[in-house]
């Protein structure tokens, strides 16, 4: 199973991201966001950071970085693709997830462990879980409330593709407390919070976000 | 602009801060972005269809933002100002 990172100017957790493909028994293939080449990768993983700086919007100028016209090609035809907090962003802004990522409603950057509730589990990202398995998973951003108009927000719900969702206490004013969606397929899946980071007891709050890796290495093993 | 029906904490920041400063009666503050595109030549229908273009493709997040594309004439002796 060999699971391609991207790292983009300004990206922050593609070392962590790429080690917790290894310790979820994966290979982690490290994709460059100039080479528009997704080099024979299983699944893609977009990490957290600050891509470009977050000049314009979060998200927006990634998005037509050359591996993103590889990414959103593949994405359409099945490959498993999980962008993580600014990856997360830069999937809305490339229109594989629907909705978009604005500020935080408190205006403040947030860092924390987050209980989360694991809606879905039929993406590759997520069948590691249980259905609606509780699960504690590093959260940071300033930019992580999730906005979408009310019939994405019905279509969501109503499909069943809220992957994730915050339980005790909405961290950013994210509509209908979501942490995490799918698109119609269930091979795109965004996350605000960090699965990378809480994968090893040593560091972080737990080793609950190794399933996000897990789930596609058990799937592929098959 | 950010839609009306988006919250706009920065906005919202701002709103805060005017009546600290003694500015009273301001109901509403909603902040966005503004771009000023240089283009060559006259500014025809054509030319003001691909920078619509460009504002859907990448300035603008028509998911969450609103825009509007306004003419204005740049003075020679702007331009070199600008240059210094």
């Amino acid at each position: 199973m060999r699971i391609g990172v991207v790292t983009f100017p300004g990206s922050l957790d593609d070392a962590d991201a790429a080690r917790a493909v290894r310790l979820a028994g994966g290979e982690a293939v490290a994709l460059w966001h100039g080479d528009a080449d997704l080099h024979g990768v299983d699944a893609v993983v977009l990490p957290g950071g600050f891509s470009y700086g977050d000049y314009l919007r979060c998200g927006a100028i990634s998005r037509f970085a050359p591996v993103m016209t590889e990414v959103v090609a593949w994405a359409g035809r099945g490959l498993p693709v999980l962008g993580i907090c600014n990856g997360f962003q830069i999937l809305c802004e490339s229109h594989l997830l629907p909705g978009a990522l604005i500020r935080n409603d408190h205006r403040k950057f947030v860092c924390r462990d987050q209980r989360l509730r694991i809606e879905n589990n039929r993406t590759p990202w997520t069948s590691a879980y249980a259905e609606n398995a509780e699960v504690t998973i590093v959260l940071k951003n300033g930019e992580g409330g999730f906005v979408a108009d009310e019939p994405t927000l019905d279509r969501l719900e109503g499909e069943g593709r809220v992957v994730a969702r915050y339980l005790d206490d909405n961290p950013n004013g994210s509509l209908h407390d979501i942490a995490g969606i799918t698109n119609e397929h269930g091979n795109v899946v965004g996350l605000m919070p960090h699965p990378e980071h809480a994968v090893e007891d040593l560091t972080g709050a737990g080793t609950d976000g190794l399933g996000f890796f897990a789930g596609l290495t058990a799937l592929t093993a098959r | 602009m950010p839609k009306r029906e988006i919250l706009d904490p920065q906005g919202k920041a701002v709103l805060g801060a005017l009546p600290r400063l003694g500015f009273e009666g301001v109901v509403d503050v909603r902040q966005g972005k503004r771009f000023e595109v240089e283009v060559e030549g006259a500014p025809d229908d054509e030319r003001l269809a691909e920078v619509r273009r460009m504002a859907e493709t990448l300035l603008a997040n028509p998911v969450i933002e609103d825009f509007v594309v306004t003419v204005e004439a740049v003075e020679p002796a702007e331009r070199e100002r600008d240059d210094v």
